[in-house]
């Protein structure tokens, strides 16, 4: 029991720092990293939480999968620096403020709950909870249809994502002759170089 | 332990995420705070799920690790074509939906 406390709040400082981490630290690669941290800690938690499954799954895919996905899109574009408390509007200002009185609102409607289980102990979990047949044979019965919606949605979001990112015809040649391209829009003030531009360069 | 320091825990990872969101310009670390947004509801659904002692709500948080692949490979999709197009990887410039 004393274990499982030291265990609980040595991984709670680790998610809570790697969280601050990623809001803090201005290099969008090193933000990454701390997400990594952040995010081992958490399957830590969700092991201390009986779900086995889930932890693995949180390892593989998203500290494995997803976060290779953000290295290779930081590498690709240049992690630039960005001053962290810019000339940025009001709502970048006012952004600590709202989310600490979203902490404290959560707080208060956490603890005003009264839910008594929040404070005592649970019970011994059954064997086999959170373990792979577990989370497989209630995929497969009870929530058969979020399970086929969500490998529809991973479809479509592959398809998105090729459609979204792949290179198009005319930008192709835009990109071999772009210091023209730039040196052109430099010449050209009045014309912003906004969405609409770009496109309209494009065609 | 009992769920109550869980569901904290997931309440201050959450608001560290809406900060993050409403603070940074960079929208891949945008998209990273949208992570620690989503991962600060995981931990408390499972959290209740241990509580309740069913399975329920960890299908659930799996549910939205599936959706959170889903936005990032969407997201990450866009930031490369805002770069293709050589704009600036800036979400305060980006004021128009038209392509």
């Amino acid at each position: 029991m004393l274990f499982e406390q030291v265990l609980f709040f040595v991984a709670a400082a680790g998610a809570i720092a790697g969280a601050l981490g990623v809001v803090m630290i201005q290099n969008p690669f090193y933000s990454v990293l701390a997400l990594v941290g952040h995010l081992v800690a958490l399957a830590l938690l969700f092991l201390l939480l009986r779900a086995e499954f889930l932890a693995a799954a949180q390892l593989v895919v998203y500290a494995g999968a997803v976060m290779v996905l953000y290295v290779f899109v930081v590498a690709y574009i240049g992690g630039a620096d960005e001053p962290l408390s810019p000339e940025g509007g009001a709502i970048a200002r006012l952004g600590p403020l709202f989310a600490l009185a979203l902490l404290l609102e959560l707080t208060i409607a956490v603890g005003g709950s009264e839910l008594a289980a929040l404070e005592s102990a649970p019970g011994t979990a059954a064997p086999g909870f959170g373990s792979p047949a577990q989370i497989g044979a209630l995929l497969l019965s009870k929530f058969l249809i979020p399970f086929e919606a969500a490998s529809f949605l991973l479809l479509v979001a592959a398809v998105g994502a090729v459609v979204l990112a792949r290179r198009r015809r005319g930008l192709e040649e835009a990109g071999a002759e772009g210091a023209t391209q730039v040196a052109r829009e430099v010449r050209e003030p009045a014309e912003p170089a906004t969405v609409a531009g770009a496109s309209g360069e494009a065609r | 332990m009992s769920p109550g320091w869980f569901v904290a825990l997931s309440a201050v990872i959450f608001c560290i995420g809406v900060g993050g969101v409403l603070m940074r310009r960079n929208p891949l670390v945008v998209l990273l705070c949208l992570e620690l947004m989503l991962n600060g509801g995981n931990l408390a659904l499972i959290s209740f799920a241990r509580m309740h002692g069913t399975g329920d709500g960890q299908i659930f948080a799996l549910i939205v690790m599936v959706v959170a692949a889903c936005e990032v490979v969407v997201g990450l999709g866009l930031i490369v074509a805002m770069y293709r197009r050589r704009l600036a990887i800036d979400v305060d410039s980006m004021s128009e939906l038209r392509g």
